[in-house]
Parts: C-alpha cells; structure tokens; sequence
C-alpha cells in the first residue's frame, strides 16, 4: 500500500495556531505528566525498575523465537489457541474465521493498540460484523468514525462538549449537557447493553508470560474483564514484543506501567488469564508480527521494539502536547511513533523524525529506557543516507559545512551577513522567506564579531 | 600550559559579549586562556539535520585544533555535549586524539563547578532571574536534574549563580521544558517552534522574573527573538555575563517593528 | 490454520536466521525495594487516593453494620454475598449457568486474598468466584480480605502468587474509573462504581 507523505509541520499548523486548542491539550497532557512525576518520585527504586525493565525487555527481543515457542506450548497447554499472523491482513483474516465459526454477528472489543495497527474494526464492520469499542475514550472516537490521538487517552483531543454533542446525536443526551459525569453515566447505561449483547470480546494484550503461556490485560474502566466474562470466546490479540519471559517480571512492569501512564499506582483492573475460563469456553491468542521481526533485524532501532505503551513519551513531548496526536497521521503518534513509523515507510513518514527538538525529555521518561531521542536523531542519519532530505536542505547543509571548514571564508561572510542584517531595512530581512522571521526577530547584529574584538584586545603578534 | 576557549558560531557572529564575558571571567579565575583562531562551528546543524558526511570533517578539524590544549571550555552546554558525546562515530578509526578532546572539554558551569570549584566570585546582580535549563545541558551533560529524572543530581549552573549576591530568584512552574529552539528544528517546525518558546516566556514571566538567564545562547537567542517582536518586559543574559557583572540589557525593541511581517 | 502455520514458520525462522547476542535476564532483588514500617496503613491511604474505602474492622458481622449504614446498599435489591459469615446475599450466584443473569446485580460482597500496600492492590483469586464476572458487573462491590495477609510491593505479590494455578486473577485497585474525557476523574465507569475493602483480623 502506498502512503501519502506526511509533512508534520503541515500537518500540525491548524492544531498548534488554535489558541482554543493547543494550549488546552497542552495543559492536559502536562497535567497527566505531572502525576507521572509524583508516582515516580514515590518509588525510591525507581531508576533501578527502569533498567530492569529494560534488561528484561532487551534479552527477551534477543531469545525472542525460544520465548514464542515456550508461550505457545504453555497456552496451549492451558487449553487456548495460539495463532501466528504475518501481518495485518492474516491477523483479521484469523479473527473473521474464528468470528465466522461461531457465527459472530456483534464483537465487543477493548483497547488494543495492534488491531487500531491492523485496521481491524474497519474490516470486521466491511464483513458484516457490529464491533463495539468499550473503552470510553475509544468509543467516542468510534463515534465520531475519528482515530485515536493518543494510544492511552484516545480522546485527549476532544472538548467535552463536543463529546455532548456526538452523545446527544448517537446516544441521545439531553442537547448541550457537557458535564463529564453525567456523559460517562450515558455510555456507561449504553455500553452495558452492547455487553450484554456481545458474542465475543475482544482484548489487546499487555504482557504475555513466556513461562506460563498466560496473559495480562491492564484497564482502568474494567471493559477487558467485562466485555470477555460475559461471551464464551476471548480473543486475544498482540504483537509478539508483549511477551516477557517469567511470572516475576509482571512484578517489574506492573509497577511501571500505570505510574508512567496516567500517574495512578497501578491500574484498576491488572488481569492475569491463564488459558479458557472453563471446558465450554474458548480462548484464542493471535501472535502478530507485522514487520516485527524485521524491526528486530535492525540494531539501530530494535530497542524501540521494548515498548510497552505507556504514552509517557507523548505525555513528555513538547512538540506532540502542542501539535496534538493527529499532525502524526499514524496508529502511534508522539516519540515513539516517530520512530517506528519510518521503519514501515521511510518515505511518508520522513519528516516525523525532524518533529522534535531534540530536548531528550522522553528518553528519560521512558520506563524501558528507550534512546529515543538518540533514535530519532539515527533517523535522520538513516533518511539522509537513503537520499529522502529535500535538496534543498542537503544543499544548504553542504555550503555550511564548507564553510565551517574555513575560518578566514567563515569571518568573512559572518561579517557581510552582520552588516547586510544592519544596514537593510528590517522589512528585507524579516519577511515570509526567512522562516526564522515569522515570529521572531533576528538578532541585533553587533559591528564586531568575538574573533574580531579578540583580534583587537588578545592578540599580541 | 593554557586552557583554550571554545566559541561557539553563532555567540563568535551575534553574542560576542557571551564570549567576552567568558574569557574575562576565566582570566579573572587566573587562568591562561587562549582562542584558536582556525575554529569555527561545531557541527550541530549538520548533524542534527542527520548530515554525517558533511559534519565528519567539521568535526575532525575540531578535535585537531583543540588536540593539545588541557581543557577545552565552552560557553554552551549544546556544542560541548556535540563534541562529547556524538563525535565519536566520526572518529571510528583512530579515537585517542578524539577521546581526549572529548574528556576534556568542559561546558563553562560544569568547569567551575567540577574542576575549578570556585567558592567565590565577588560580583553582585541584584535582579530578579530565572533560569531556563538547556536540554542538552541538563539531559546529555547532566549538569542538573531533569524532572522526568528521579536520579538525584547537583544543579551546576544553579549552584554557580548562587555564588553572585543579590540574585532574587523565581521559579517557573516547568522547571526544564524545552524552549522549543532546536537549531533546524526552529526552522523546520516555526510554529511549534515558537508556541513553544512563547509558552517558556510567559512561564518565567509569571514568576515575575525580569531576566531569563541561561548556559545556553542559543535557546536564548530563541527567546530573545520572541521577546522583542511581542515587546515581552523580560531580558535574556547568558551565565557568563551575570558572573563578570554585566548590567542587565533591556530587550531592544526592533528597530522597525511595525514592518515585522507576521 | 494452514496459513497461520506457515507465518509460524515464517516467523520464527526470520528471529533465527538473525541471532543477537543476548544480556542475562536480570534476577529481580526484592530486598531491594522499598518496604514499609505499616503496611496495612499504607494500603489504606493509597486506597483512599484511588477512590476506594478500607475499613478496619476486629469482626465479620461489622461488615453488615457498616454496609447498612451506606445508603446505596440499604436501597440494592440484589445482593451477591462470597462471604457469607459477613452477610447474607439474596441472589445465589453458583445457581447461574449463564453469567448474563447476573446482569442485575446492585451488590456483590466478595473474598480477596492479600493486599498489597504501595498501590492498594486487592488480589483477588479466580477460584473464589463462580463467575469472574461477579467482580465487573454489579454496582457496587465490597472485597472482604484478612489485614495479615498484606505484602509490600508488586515484587512480594508475585512471589507470593508463585506459579498461578487458576485460570484467572486480577489485582483490583479502587473502583472501576476513567478520565478520558478532559481528563476529568469519574468513578464508576464500566464496572463498580464504589470499592469498599473491609480488613479483617
Ligand atoms: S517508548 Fe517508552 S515512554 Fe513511549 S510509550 Fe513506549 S514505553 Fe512508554
């Protein structure tokens, strides 16, 4: 499939420039990292978790096919069903069949990042099947037939009156009621029946135990446990960098997991499923490569592969709490998006490694200690080897670099460029071809350069 | 055998004062400082761009210039984590040269504070400041705690400012969100390169702070420029100035501003 | 599944034909990580700051004292007790086949085993339930656990799990919540709407 090019800075520009807007997902965002802080600082060990995690995380990707088996053979022996899937379409066709057997008209579904990566939804519904996201923020960009713009809080974008409004249309809420509590109360009465209805639940996964063949599904609202206590089929989908080697290790990531996320201690709901729930029922486990194990190949950003998808990053990200989850135009937006979206089309998504200034707030934040920064950064290496920086850039990149290669060229130039900027007039050098002028001045050029003045008073020969 | 001084481009082109103030301060501490003449620019722009062959000999005339100095000190925690910690991969078939450069090149704050240890400075600033972390300061140099952080840590540029009398400090409510400059990136993203800065600006603003001071010129240079083009009543100085004592500058106005096109 | 078990294959031989040197799996110290002087206190205070309610009680009866005093149970019609030696429940789950039927639910008063205090976590084993749905789908749920049964941090939990032997468990921390609208706290968002811990001796 051929993507259109994402340009972020196009992308963002109506987001960043709406003073109603940004600001608003900025304070929100800022607001959750803020609890993160104070849930981390809560935990002496800390920094010690974070380079366990990462450890564990890192040797897992590297046994990564011992541990697929090991979690095959145990779910299965507990009596699910594992299933491989090479990339997104085997992945839905898997989950049509199981839902065709069974004669599936209506799924209820919680929050998995990888059927969003999958376009699950989309397909199901193309094939006649009802899929009803659960999760709140989820469901209300299921409503508004929109896409997550966070990969925790799928509707961090949304006013909450224009969730009344989407309530009030397909819910029918009083018109204009915006109150928080009052609309979950609404979804809570409408999405209960869609439960009771569901045929099969659907659920993402958080940690896949190698060593037990169980799996763990982490959710504040309780939709996961919900939407599969119910039904007699569960079926499970992740990627295979879910999966951790012991039981113990759900000890290192519990505690991280909901701490970095949305600053809570631990989520609500921490659900350990250890095959079928009984005889009669039935659970199956999709395993879903879709260019994982190609990322795996990569040693620059194979380290993206131990995320666990806190959304800290994005939380942390200047860039993504100003330019909002969309500019993204990908399943996962923010930091860690912009480093795995270019390892599936470095072409469309060439210019997601350029939205970020570097400042390195992620890389600390990041509970598996992912360089993401630094990523971010090999990326552009990588972009620029592989010929994708516009020329123009490149260019200009190759005149500074000559140049700096030249001092008595360098002083002679910093000087014409000092005096052009003082003796034009301000409109010349302030205007809409020099991006740096939009919304800042310039410098005030001095008369004399460090060098110059150094010249003067140190030189003595 | 004399220390060299590192000045970064854009402080040598635009804030030569920064480096004025630098030397006058090492000299003042007794050192022998010296300016290679050949430097120029560290290579940042290139190689955040992801220019790797246009940086690579940039970088190699660096170390070579500053081979044999004992200590390489720099106004700007950015340029000194550039050569510290990403010059290696330009270095790949002989590094002893590199590796030394890189051991011994300081960020100015980090020389006081670790190698010099000054205790003393006898400048006063009565002024209301606060301080804006540079990222690379903070996050590659590890000259302070950042937030997201929880390993402690010294704040070096903070506990050499307390060295100045007179200084009332005030705290932003983001004590190291970054000031969105960037280098390309305040060109390649200009509005979320400036909605960034001007989120920074207004958070020192509120602490009533009348100078944003900084170990970093070129997020300042950031800020200045949105300063002066929003007549924001708040200045910008670098370290370096407000430890020799330099007067506050008011933020000239633009010397036309109602042509800035916006 | 023929085509699953050639991506099987396929998968799994694109892993093996990169082999990566691989760092130790790091043994998890839990000595190492923070304990604390009183436990059980801690676990009520972090309960109380993710909205549930502990209540220290010296004997099961209190339970339905305390209970009755809170108006949402006076008003519930249907009740689900686990625990009966602390009240008796009007709806006998175990006579369910279908866990639809529990629908109805207002109340269920259910066993936890252990608590643990840095996140006021409530394990709560799959085999104390006839249907694990007991736990999501009523309004209101009260957890009955023995204070003595209390570890410090997530490290001791698992380690006292040791290897599951049942096919479901969940560690339930404070009443079923969401904030994705406006990042506005409100409780009760799919699943109970209070969590009322009751400690036992
Ligand atoms: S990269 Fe790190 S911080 Fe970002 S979502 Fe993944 S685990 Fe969380």
């Amino acid at each position: 499939m051929k993507l259109p090019i994402v340009d972020h800075p196009t992308a963002a520009r109506p987001f960043v420039t709406n003073p109603k807007r940004s600001p608003w997902h900025d304070k929100a965002l800022w607001f959750v990292r803020s609890k993160r802080d104070k849930q981390a600082k809560g935990v002496s060990e800390w920094e010690h978790l974070r380079e366990l995690a990462s450890e564990i995380k890192t040797h897992t990707v590297a046994n990564l096919a011992d541990y697929l088996e090991k979690f095959e053979q145990a779910a299965t022996n507990l009596g699910a069903t594992v299933h491989w899937a090479a990339d997104a379409a085997e992945h839905n066709e898997i989950v049509l069949k199981i839902l065709r057997r069974h004669e599936t008209l209506r799924i209820v579904k919680s929050k998995s990042m990888l059927t969003e990566e999958c376009g699950l939804n989309h397909f199901l519904e193309n094939n006649g099947i009802e899929v009803v996201d659960t999760d709140l923020g989820e469901r209300i960009v299921q409503l508004r037939d929109e896409t997550p713009s966070h990969i925790v809080l799928p509707a961090i974008h949304i006013k909450k009156e224009e969730v009344g409004e989407t309530f009030h249309q397909h819910l029918g809420t009083e018109k204009g009621a915006s109150d928080p509590k009052y609309l979950t109360e609404a979804a809570r009465q409408h999405l209960r029946n869609k439960f009771l209805l569901g045929e099969v639940g659907i659920t993402g996964v958080n940690f896949a135990i190698a060593e037990t063949g169980g799996i763990v599904v982490c959710t504040n609202e309780g939709n996961a446990d919900l939407g599969v206590s119910l039904p007699k089929v569960h079926i499970a989908c992740m990627g295979i960098e879910k999966l951790i080697p012991r039981f113990q290790d759900l000890s290192v990531f519990t505690r991280l997991l909901a701490r970095s996320a949305t600053g809570q201690p631990i989520t609500t709901y921490t659900s350990h499923f250890h095959g079928p729930r009984d005889p009669d029922s039935e659970l199956h486990i999709v395993l879903v490569d879709n260019g994982r194990t190609r990322l795996r190949g990569n040693s620059e950003f194979r380290d993206s592969l131990n995320c666990i998808r806190c959304g800290a990053c994005m939380n942390t990200c200047p860039v993504y709490r100003r330019s909002g989850g969309h500019s993204y135009h990908a399943t996962v937006p923010g930091p860690i998006g912009s480093v795995l979206s270019p390892t599936r089309d470095a072409k469309s998504y060439k210019s997601l490694p350029y939205a970020c200034s570097l400042c390195g707030s992620c890389t600390d934040v990041c509970p598996v200690k992912i360089p993401l920064h630094h990523q971010l950064l090999a990326w552009r290496k990588e972009l620029v080897g592989r010929g994708l920086l516009p020329v123009s850039k490149r260019v200009s990149m190759r005149f500074a670099s000559m140049l700096f290669q030249r001092p008595r060229l360098f002083a002679v130039a910093g000087k014409c460029g000092r005096t052009a900027l003082r003796v034009l007039p301000h409109w010349m050098t302030h205007n809409r071809l020099n991006t740096w002028t939009i919304a800042r001045e310039l410098p005030s050029p001095p008369r004399e350069s460090f060098r110059e003045w150094y010249g003067r008073n140190r030189n003595d020969d | 055998m004399p220390v060299a001084l590192f000045v970064p481009c854009y402080i040598d082109q635009f804030y030569p004062d920064v480096a004025v103030a630098t030397l006058e301060l090492l000299e003042r501490l007794g050192l022998d400082v010296v300016f290679p003449e050949a430097q120029t620019c560290c290579g940042q722009p290139m190689a955040n761009t992801g220019c790797a062959s246009e940086t690579a000999p940039v970088a190699r005339r660096m170390v070579e210039i500053f081979a044999d100095y004992d200590a390489v000190i720099c106004p700007s925690g950015s340029c000194t984590a550039m050569i510290r910690h990403h010059y290696a991969e330009y270095f790949t078939e002989d590094a002893t040269q590199y590796e030394k450069v890189a051991s011994r090149t300081f960020e100015l704050c980090e020389y006081l504070h670790d190698v010099l240890q000054v205790e003393r400075l006898n400048v006063r600033f009565p002024h209301r400041v606060s301080l804006h972390q540079s990222c690379h300061g903070l996050r590659e140099l590890r000259l302070g705690g950042s937030s997201e952080s929880m390993t402690p840590r010294v704040d070096k540029v903070r506990e050499i400012l307390e060295l100045v009398e007179g200084i009332e400090w005030c705290t932003p409510e983001r004590s190291d969100e970054c000031c969105g400059f960037g280098g390309t990136f305040a060109v390649n993203e200009p509005d979320v390169s400036a909605a960034m800065g001007r989120d920074r600006i207004a958070d020192h603003l509120a602490t009533g702070s009348h100078v944003i001071a900084s170990a970093d010129m070129s997020c300042l240079m950031h800020l200045q420029g949105l300063i002066r083009r929003e007549e924001q009543p708040i200045s910008v100085m670098h370290v370096a100035q407000i430890l020799v004592g330099r007067p506050v500058t008011r933020p000239a106005v633009p010397s036309n501003p109602s042509e800035a096109i916006r | 599944m023929n085509a699953s078990t050639s991506s099987r294959r396929s998968m799994l031989d694109r892993i093996r034909t990169r082999p990566l040197d691989s760092n130790p799996l790091p043994t998890v110290n839990p000595s190492r990580m923070t304990t604390y002087s009183d436990p059980v206190q801690k676990f009520v205070e972090i309960l109380g700051t993710v909205g549930g309610q502990a209540h220290i009680i010296d004997r099961p009866e209190q339970i339905g004292e305390t209970l009755n005093a809170i108006e949402v149970f006076t008003n519930a019609r249907r009740i689900a007790s686990l625990v009966p030696e602390a009240i008796q429940g009007d709806v006998d789950p175990s006579c369910f086949d279908d866990p639809h039927g529990l629908a109805s639910l207002d109340w269920v008063v259910a066993p936890g085993e252990f608590i643990v205090a840095e996140n006021g976590a409530i394990w709560v084993d799959g085999r104390s339930l006839p249907h694990r749905v007991l736990l999501f789908i009523p309004q209101y749920l009260a957890l009955v656990v023995s204070r003595s049964q209390v570890v410090n941090h997530m490290h001791e939990a698992y380690a006292r799990i040791g290897t599951p032997t049942t096919n479901f468990g969940v560690f339930v921390s404070g009443p079923s919540k969401t904030a994705d609208i406006e990042q506005s706290l409100v409780l009760g968002a799919h699943g109970c709407r209070t969590l009322q811990v009751f400690l036992l001796p």
